[in-house]
């Protein structure tokens, strides 16, 4: 315990004494900088409070200070332990303390004397400063016998609960506090916030016996149930023919699976629009061959369903693929061998071992579907679900934050209940399939029957996204797309010129937010699958106090709509003591906390499945817990990572909504150029655009799952004949 | 070792990654992007300055400078309907540019006036009623020339037009009917109009993209926008209504607490003069000047001649009207039926 405690604390002085503790223009390796650095400009903390008459300041030397005595003093372990907790947990908290009440002009309640310099935002120093106290304070705790003594494991919850905390808790808070906000502005009270979420507005059910609309909560809570079941009966069905069948163009259709996620909202939508809409051209075709009237069907729940199961589908297969195949083949066959028969095998056995994957491909179908914006904008008609009315609370003519701040509300106590619901249906059971044993049997193939369902389902939901893909390449090689369908690569030219006249220049208006969408969600991704795989391997193979809510909080982020968390974003963090607006940090941050918990439901599923026995095999052969989930859980863990990896990476270039506010000049996204020239019904460019990010991003995942491939179970992967 | 992989890396992303430098002028700009690039690249070029410019909605603009208030990051908003200007100038969240207005048209001054130089007019975009020419002739339809001619029983399902709760373009349509026609005259009119509404869309610019492409006959919105989708090739035809129509003032605001206050004032004169605005219709975003001295081109001279109310902006542009109304809309107006989805 000693020297790693030892080792964080030199870092964490290391950061105190010698870094900047405030933030600089630019980064410290930019020559500028560094020379004002080495000017003795930019000070330390430790300098800070010494010469520059910031004596808060000494917040973090309590805590280095303390620990630094109790190592040096205290010979007996606990003791020591109690000691560091004490000393590094005071550090922490008063550090925080400091930077949230002293701002640039001062202290902001109290007038504390001597804090009139005020003071900017945190830096390197302070960021340094904070790891170091943070780690220290987790191995204390380690010492004290929490997390079964284990400092990697005490460490990785205080890192994830500290980064929760700061990048989901803390900007989250800054707007649902507006819901207790007065009506007439004059300060904050409880009186008007109960009957406003429970209003008519949003829970009315009067759609339910045909009586007129149902109220916005109502709207999305229909919509989503019907949207998680409709995408994991569909992601079942695909994973199935993959692992239980002979299909023979395997290929192509993992490919049709994948394409919907990495397409940028709206154009599912438009897609369907100029298939389906008044004047599409099934409904034209329809009209001329059946002579049937052409409606405008669409324009609300069905539209809108149609385009959230056709995006989400993507997702229920990537969770439900991993464990479908990790269903061990020795229990299936054990199943036939007592003479039971094929569906009998798939309905009582390999079904219910699927548990925990079917519930948490559904819970983010029904998520997805709740915080999904773009397709109702495009579709709802006059169907109001509670993203759209969020959206327009926060940016509409008539601005009123209480109300977004009120409907988060209500769209997160849907959330929370489904999440509580699927957690009671996975249970306590156990689902381990991959243990350290020889298993070397053959997947039972799918009855006929089932075959038969799961083809009929998925080959023409398929066959539909050929369509929709094909009218997409389609749309960006015409003029005027459901128009003038003359050829043209005017859109590409405009989008992606290449001047090669004066050496290499990207010219066309597109290459700029490509290059910063690909570099930003190529940083973002890797760490979201790392954080997710973490935290989903402390909730399936730790136990701790609070684990329940700690799951939860993980989920936070993603179920509140993206643009709630854009503007607590821009809230929390264009202000000391934490300044991050403007510049690319804030995007790669907000894409880790809005992924990661795919990260974690994945990584949940698949963990689920490994034999226990395997940990502690690694853990009797005296490897510890670092060990142990590096070498033995993550190689098992292949689909999971992959899964988690590519979704992010995605997931941060289709993502729109949080993104909006956080964009700037110097750090474009794709969608929010994409976006804008949909809204001047400039389709042409933004359908190109989105055509080059589809080929992209489907280069990018056929790499990826080269490079990460499939793990191997000791098993090959054959189906016994038909 | 995880943890280590961790920390570093977000360690080395903090020591890599920059703060926007200050001296660098940031706009956020609500027309098309054409116009925005154009103009950035000529302020570029004409002042020396250096200018970051990034396109984003009135409505998402005014949401950030509000959640930014106090620390502002942007330094000056340029174009984009005015109402949101003025909300802005109301909360002061902008200040007063200082601006030369003498050279500039009675509505552009006029603006300037309510907000105390907080927000400047920069171009004027009338209301219209678009219609799409081929549907219109499938189904035998009548071409409407009134605002009075939309409440036609005929044209059941056809209509469609913005919700005034989302989008600012239903909002000026509401004032504009309550201005010619008197407040209660005007919702009796809104409330038949409404029974031939299909679809109250969020977006103010929605209806006329939907008629564009046939998914609806007729829609209301700005012409500027109905020009466009004409130009792209669209079979759209454009109505001035005969009793007059309202209009949307564009607007350039400074914000309040901005680092750059003299290349922001440098950029406002700029987008304020005749070379700054010919490059409106350069770029076809076809709306009347402000400036008395820009020449008016060809395409926005035809919508010139329309028929213009005296908008008052003093009035509709407050709050406390503007919830008077929408409360009634949602009374009377929404409540009364229509918005069938046929």
């Amino acid at each position: 315990m000693k020297k790693t405690t030892a080792l964080w604390l030199a870092l964490g002085l290391a950061g105190y004494v010698l870094l900047p503790w405030y933030e600089t223009d630019a980064g410290l390796l930019d020559p500028a900088v560094l020379a004002a650095y080495i000017r003795g400009e930019v000070p330390s903390g430790l300098a800070q409070m010494l010469f520059h008459g910031r004596w808060w300041l000494a917040a973090p030397l309590i805590g280095f200070a303390g620990s630094l005595a109790v190592l040096l003093v205290v010979k007996a372990q606990r003791q020591a332990a109690i000691g560091l907790v004490t000393f590094t947990a005071a550090g922490l908290a008063l550090s925080a303390m400091q930077g949230l009440l002293i701002i640039p002009s001062g202290a902001r309640l109290l007038s504390f004397p001597g804090t009139e310099v005020g003071q900017g935002s945190m830096g390197i120093g302070a960021l340094l400063t904070f790891c170091g106290l943070l780690f220290t304070l987790t191995t204390g705790i380690s010492g004290l016998g929490k997390g079964r003594g284990d400092a990697f494991v005490c460490g990785l919850i205080g890192a994830i609960v500290a980064s929760v905390g700061v990048f989901v808790f803390y900007p989250v808070l800054h707007v649902l506090l507006r819901a207790f906000e007065l009506r007439d502005k004059t300060g904050y009270g409880f009186g008007e916030f109960l009957p406003r979420l429970l209003s008519a507005d949003i829970w009315g059910a009067k759609c339910l016996v045909f009586a007129g609309p149902c109220g916005s909560g109502t709207n999305s809570l229909i919509l989503a149930l019907m949207t998680g079941l409709g995408t994991t009966v569909l992601g079942l069905a695909f994973a199935l023919i993959f692992t239980r069948t002979n299909f023979r163009a395997k290929g192509l259709l993992r490919v049709l699976t994948i394409i919907p996620i990495i397409t940028p909202p709206f154009v599912i939508g438009l897609a369907l629009i100029l298939l389906f809409g008044r004047s599409g051209t099934v409904t034209n075709l329809l009209a001329d061959v059946f002579e049937l009237e052409r409606t405008r069907w669409l324009y609300g729940f069905w539209g809108v369903y149609l385009a959230q199961v056709l995006s989400f589908t993507p997702i229920a297969f990537l969770v439900l693929i991993g464990v479908v195949e990790g269903v061990s083949p020795s229990m299936e066959e054990a199943s036939q061998t007592l003479d039971a028969d094929r569906w009998q095998t798939f309905r009582y056995v390999s079904l219910p071992l699927m548990r925990p994957g079917l519930a948490n491909a559904f819970l983010l179908g029904f998520i997805e579907s709740l915080a999904d914006f773009g397709n109702p904008l495009v579709l709802g008609g006059n169907f109001n679900v509670l993203s759209t009315e969020i959206y327009f609370a926060i940016v509409g003519a008539v601005a009123d934050p209480a109300r977004a701040a009120i409907l988060s509300i209500a769209l997160l106590f849907l959330t929370l209940g489904v999440f509580l619901i699927q957690r009671r249906w996975v249970g306590k059971k156990s689902y381990t399939t991959v243990t350290g044993k020889a298993d070397s049997g053959r997947h039972a193939a799918l009855n006929p029957g089932l075959r038969a369902a799961c083809y009929a389902l998925a080959l023409p939901w398929a066959a539909f996204t050929a369509v929709v893909y094909s009218m997409i390449a389609f749309g960006s090689l015409v003029k005027l797309w459901g128009y003038d369908h003359t050829f043209t690569l005017a859109h590409y030219a405009r989008a992606f010129a290449i001047d090669i006249g004066h050496g290499l220049r990207f010219t066309g208006s597109a290459w700029d937010s490509f290059f910063t969408t690909l570099g930003i969600a190529a940083i973002s991704a890797p760490l979201t699958a790392l954080i997710g795989l973490a935290t989903a391997y402390l909730l399936v193979r730790q136990r701790f106090f609070g684990k329940a809510a700690f799951e939860f909080s993980t989920m936070l982020s993603f179920a509140i709509p993206g643009t709630v968390i854009g503007v607590a974003y821009v809230m929390a963090f264009n202000f000391p003591p934490i300044e991050l607006t403007g510049t690319a940090i804030i995007l790669v941050i907000v894409f880790i906390f809005r992924n990661m918990p795919v990260g974690v439901r994945g990584g949940i599923a698949a963990m689920s499945q490994l034999d226990k026995s395997l940990d502690e095999a690694s853990t009797m052969l005296g490897a510890n817990s670092f060990t142990t989930a590096r070498r033995v859980l993550a190689p098992l863990l292949g689909p999971a990572i992959l899964a988690a990896v590519t979704y992010s990476f995605v997931r941060s270039i289709t993502s729109v909504s949080a993104v909006i506010f956080l964009v700037s000049a110097r750090h474009n996204m794709a969608t929010s150029f994409i976006v804008g020239r949909v809204e001047n019904g400039d389709f042409g460019v933004a359908i190109a655009y989105s055509a080059v990010l589809i080929l992209t991003m489907l280069a990018a995942i056929l790499t990826l799952q080269f490079t990460i491939g499939q793990r191997r179970l000791r098993r090959t992967n054959r189906l016994e004949a038909a | 070792m995880m943890l280590k992989t961790l920390f570093m890396s977000s360690a080395l992303i903090a020591a890599t990654a920059t703060t926007a430098a200050a001296q660098q002028l940031s706009v956020v700009c609500s027309s098309e992007q054409d116009h925005c690039d154009l103009v950035a690249n000529e302020f570029r070029a004409a002042s020396g300055a250096d200018i970051s410019l990034i396109r984003k909605s009135t409505g998402e603009t005014l949401a950030q400078i509000r959640a930014e208030s106090g620390n502002p990051k942007i330094d000056v908003w340029f174009a984009g309907t005015g109402d949101p200007h003025m909300i802005a100038a109301e909360e002061n969240l902008t200040e007063a540019s200082g601006a030369n207005t003498t050279n500039l048209l009675g509505w552009a001054k006029n603006m300037a006036e309510i907000t105390d130089g907080k927000a400047i007019g920069v171009y004027a975009g009338a209301l219209g009623i678009a219609y799409n020419a081929e549907l219109l002739k499938e189904k035998g339809l009548k071409a409407p020339a009134c605002w009075k001619d939309l409440a036609d029983p005929a044209y059941r399902g056809e209509i469609q037009v913005s919700n005034p709760n989302s989008s600012g373009t239903a909002y000026t349509e509401i004032a504009t009917l309550v201005q010619l026609f008197g407040e209660d005259e005007a919702f009796r009119l809104l409330a038949e109009i409404g029974k031939n509404v299909n679809q109250y869309t969020k977006s103010g610019s929605a209806p006329v993209k939907a008629a564009a492409r046939g998914e609806s006959v007729f829609a209301i919105g700005f012409m500027a926008n109905m020009v466009q989708q004409k130009n792209a090739g669209f079979p759209l035809e454009i109505v001035a209504p005969c009793e007059g129509t309202g209009y949307e003032v564009g607007a350039v605001s400074m914000i309040k607490g901005t680092k750059n206050t003299a290349t922001a004032k440098q950029f406002i004169d700029f987008v304020l003069s005749p070379d700054g605005q010919k490059l409106g219709a350069q770029a076809q975003s076809y709306q009347t000047p402000s400036n008395l001295n820009t020449p008016v081109p060809p395409e926005v001279g035809n919508l010139s001649s329309v028929k213009l109310i005296d908008y008052d902006f003093a009035t509709y542009g407050s709050s406390k009207t503007r919830e008077k109304l929408l409360a009634r809309w949602d009374a009377e107006v929404k409540s009364a039926g229509g918005a069938i989805e046929q």
